[in-house]
């Protein structure tokens, strides 16, 4: 009987609540995609070095969803208790027919079971096949071979998804107990004749406080923004963000009574056809859910932040890449190697050998290790110069108690990079970039790593810095740093390198290391990659000759960095567009289930409406309105939040992402949260008109 | 005389030819600018609906329904919300006022939807609001003031439009009797002072006897009539009970 009770109960709440069923679809859907990655083709096709970024990247999604699914459970606790409270009176009458608290709460565990059960497996088939389609979406931006379709099921993320879920719904079944034990029958059986309580504040607190959470916002508003500088350290990112969150809950509190108060003073707007009863409606409805709307807010805030940073991350890194991988092989070696040096903290002491070719350039170490010298081309080969009697507090030093106090994290023991400036110019004219011209006393900063600039540029600016460089002043040619660089790397990392005369007194002692940049000589891809595995392959016999003697090149190819980099900002996409859809869902959820139970419960006010004489169109279009503001508030605070939170976002991001490929991927963002929030949206609006129909 | 309403050999048929429930058997009668009409009768009698079909919240098998000259069921769509909107004013046993609205804003609601202008608007509220004795409560809602002064509300968004023909469901049906004897000197008030013509539904002689005429229904048909002419009301009152004893078919099934 109860079994069949439930069942039937369920069925008719499928129905009702198709947006909450289909919002749990969803997440199990999207849970189980994500989770699912690491089985999917394409990761059976991409190279070794992005098969490691992928293990890192499933370690992180694993990491992200244990947050997600707390999120979904939050989302489903609160839907559930929502549903089932509205409930009372189906449940009055089972009471009053004798079913004990027990039975009840049997009931309502057997429909969560129901329900769980059914959406679990809709969700993981919907899982399995959209999986398909990411699994594409996933080879496009490892660039994986995807010829051959083959479909694939992951058993391992189906598995974890039940057990994510079942937890979920033992914790709503836990819920839901407690609640039904707190009914009483008489509540139960009135619960909906209770008259609706309007909840009025007082209209001047209600403007002082929307006025005194304005100038809070704006404060954080200005202090994420043009004060950031000073927010160096996590404490001071604090106070800011807690009264982001506190003025968005006051905001809501007031909102609705500070509108009201300004639209009654507009007596032609606010006494034009439905105007006053969508003004209340929305007043009362954003009055009883300042909470929710709010968490609401700071979740849309997140996705759209999240979304649009990650996104401009991406792109921001794609076009640097091209920038700062203008050859195909960079390689370096120590100069000048001690007898003995620390390393990782142990003393490591070295042998003639090494000691030996230390002192030599790579071109002949690569030649005394048997490298055909004829698979590299255009190559440049520099020493590079570095001495303990210039450091970076040596450089600083005008400044550096004041720079000191502001960036204390900073090595400032690092020993300057020196460079001669004819060696420069013959790397830049390789790579293509700007190439510098000195006079005997003086020198150039070239440094292009954001935040390091800006330190430099603050003993730069004065225009007077000098340095003793080898024994011999210099004065900087620039009040500001140059851009360059030698080694290759993903995006702008330059911390500093000194261009100095190339009269200047440089010892060989003074070497720090040597340092060589080539291409290929091969001008198909497949040549190309022979000749990479010669420097990357353990196997081969230039590797092989440099282990035997305990030699060391390091080395950076542009195929690595690619890789690795196009991994990196693929871990940053993926994750962020996985909780910045959860987060989508779960508020737009929320937002759908509030108005829809508002609108069961307020038939009788359309019914009212209507016997007043107000035609369909009319009570459409009030609807219409309600949910549209209903839906955009949060949703214009939470973009007014990400104006400000994402310039935040990029400059924390110094130099990784940068403003200027933010419009595309603002642009992305609202298609994203367009299409979802929209949908849910109308979902609700045709849910509502449905509701309030007549019979 | 001038006929406000004219029901004409009105039917309504629910359910299907196997179990048809004749909720209005041929029902036919005229009422005239000023009145105040009372339709009484029995639970289960057809008031309800008969009110319901002239207030074109439904509609009607058989026969016609002229108010103001126009055949209203032949009316439909917007023409019927409209006609709803500018000819008639309802009182509902329940009230029917919108508990997020306050008093000034459930009454005005019924012009601002008729398109009037903000002033007008301000300025009617407040005239009827006088008359009938709310203006402290103006800016209360709903759930702060008396079930009396809730009706009162009522009646003054049912007549602020100047309708034709106000139509009050069991206006007294959740009122105490010291609120129900307040808003029926309200009706009259309005039937006399502001020549409202009233047509009102009730089962309870006592709000009945407020009314100039009584229609009473049994089984969806008119069963008898009667006017209060010069009589007191406390006459009118017990013609009533007599006719309201003979109607009680409940004593005449048993034997």
């Amino acid at each position: 009987m109860l079994f069949k009770l439930s069942w039937n109960n369920m069925k008719k709440s499928i129905k009702d609540y198709a947006i909450y069923f289909l919002t749990l679809v969803l997440g199990v859907a999207i849970f189980y995609m994500f989770n699912s990655i690491d089985s999917q083709q394409a990761m059976l096709q991409v190279s070794q070095s992005q098969r490691e970024i992928i293990k890192m990247m499933i370690s992180m999604l694993g990491f992200v969803s244990v947050f997600v699914a707390v999120i979904l459970g939050l989302l489903i606790v609160y839907a559930n208790n929502f549903l089932i409270n509205r409930r009372k009176k189906e449940f009055g009458i089972y009471m009053s027919l004798g079913m004990g608290r027990r039975q009840i709460s049997k009931i309502i565990l057997m429909e969560t079971i129901f329900v769980g059960i059914i959406s679990l497996v809709i969700g993981i088939v919907v899982g399995v096949f959209a999986s398909q389609f990411m699994s594409v979406l996933v080879a496009k931006m490892f660039e994986a071979d995807m010829s051959e379709f083959q479909f694939v099921f992951s058993g391992d993320a189906c598995i974890k998804t039940c057990i994510y879920f079942a937890v979920m719904y033992v914790a709503v079944m836990i819920f839901n107990t407690f609640t039904v034990s707190k009914y009483k029958l008489i509540n139960l059986l009135n619960a909906q004749k209770k008259n609706e309580k309007v909840k009025i504040k007082n209209p001047f607190l209600c403007i002082l406080v929307f006025i005194v959470a304005g100038v809070m916002l704006g404060y954080a508003y200005w202090k994420v923004t043009a004060d950031s500088s000073s927010l160096n350290t996590f404490d001071k990112l604090l106070p800011p963000i807690l009264m982001g969150i506190v003025s968005t809950i006051l905001i809501f509190w007031s909102l609705s009574g500070f509108i009201i108060q300004i639209v009654q003073k507009m007596k032609n707007t606010y006494l034009k056809g439905t105007n006053m009863f969508v003004l209340r409606q929305i007043n009362n409805k954003i009055n009883t859910m300042v909470a929710s709307m709010s968490v609401i807010c700071l979740m849309l805030f997140m996705t759209i932040s999240i979304l649009s940073s990650s996104l401009s991350l991406r792109n921001t890194m794609g076009r640097e890449l091209v920038e700062m991988t203008p050859v195909d092989l960079n390689l370096y070696k120590t100069a000048n190697l001690p007898e003995t040096y620390k390393k990782y903290g142990r003393e490591i002491k070295t042998t003639d050998i090494q000691r030996e070719d230390s002192k030599l350039p790579i071109e002949q170490t690569l030649k005394n290790n048997g490298l055909d010298m004829n698979v590299l081309k255009d190559m440049v080969e520099i020493p590079i110069y570095a001495s303990n009697d210039l450091t970076w507090s040596n450089f600083l030093e005008n400044k550096l108690e004041q720079i000191k106090a502001k960036f204390p994290m900073l090595a400032y023991d690092t020993a300057e990079q020196i460079v001669k400036i004819s060696d420069y110019n013959k790397i830049a004219k390789l790579y293509g970039i700007d190439e510098y011209e000195l006079n005997d006393n003086e020198y150039i900063m070239l440094c292009d790593f954001t935040s390091m600039e800006e330190v430099r540029n603050e003993v730069l600016v004065d225009g007077n810095n000098s340095l003793t460089i080898a024994g011999k002043q210099y004065k900087s040619k620039y009040n500001e740093c140059k851009s360059g660089f030698i080694v290759m790397s993903t995006s702008h990392t330059n911390t500093g390198i000194i261009l100095v005369p190339d009269n200047c007194p440089l010892t060989d002692n003074m070497k720090e290391m040597h340092f060589l940049a080539a291409n290929y000589n091969d001008d198909t891809e497949e040549g190309k990659k022979k000749i990479e595995e010669l420097f990357s392959k353990d196997d081969s016999a230039f590797i092989q000759s440099l282990d035997k003697k305990g030699l060391e090149i390091d080395g950076l190819t542009k195929t690595r960095i690619m890789e690795g980099s196009i991994g990196i900002a693929t871990i940053v996409t993926f994750i962020a567009i996985y909780l910045g859809v959860i987060f989508l869902i779960a508020s737009s959820a929320i937002l759908a289930l509030k108005q829809l139970t508002d609108s069961s419960d307020n038939k009788q006010r359309y019914t009212i409406l209507r016997k007043i004489g107000c035609d369909e169109k009319m009570i459409n279009k009030s609807l219409f309105r309600q949910i549209g503001i209903f839906f955009g508030v949060p949703l214009v605070l939470a973009i007014i939040h990400s104006i400000f939170g994402i310039q935040f976002a990029i400059k924390l991001m110094s130099g990784l992402a940068s403003e200027k490929d933010l419009l595309p991927s603002a642009v992305a963002t609202v298609v994203i949260i367009g299409v979802i929030y929209g949908a849910y949206f109308l979902a609700t609006y045709f849910g509502s008109k449905n509701i309030i129909k007549e019979e | 005389m001038e006929k406000v309403l004219e029901v004409k050999n009105i039917e309504k048929y629910y359910g299907n030819k196997s179990n048809l429930t004749k909720a209005i058997d041929n029902i036919s009668f005229t009422v005239e600018k000023g009145e105040f009409v009372g339709i009484m009768g029995a639970s289960g009698s057809g008031k309800s609906t008969l009110l319901n079909v002239i207030s074109t919240i439904d509609r009607v098998t058989a026969g016609h329904i002229i108010v103001n000259g126009e055949d209203i069921t032949k009316l439909k769509g917007n023409k019927l919300n409209k006609f709803r909107r500018e000819e008639l004013g309802f009182i509902f046993q329940d009230f029917n006022l919108l508990d997020t609205l306050t008093a000034y804003e459930n009454i005005a609601l019924a012009l601002t939807i008729q398109k009037v202008n903000a002033r007008e608007i301000d300025k009617r509220v407040n005239a009827i609001a006088e008359k009938l004795g709310i203006k402290e409560i103006l800016k209360k809602y709903p759930y702060q003031v008396s079930g009396g002064q809730k009706q009162r509300i009522a009646s003054a968004r049912a007549i602020i439009t100047n309708p034709k023909l106000v139509l009050a469901d069991e206006p007294t049906g959740a009122l105490d009797s010291k609120s129900a004897r307040q808003l029926l000197e309200n009706f009259e008030f309005l039937n006399q002072k502001m020549n409202a013509t009233i047509l009102m539904v009730t089962h309870d002689a006592f709000t009945a006897s407020y009314a100039n005429r009584i229609l009473f229904i049994k089984d969806g048909k008119i069963f008898n009539e009667i006017i209060k002419g010069n009589d007191t009301r406390k006459q009118f009152f017990e013609k009533i009970i007599e006719v309201q004893t003979l109607l009680g078919g409940d004593l005449n099934d048993v034997i």
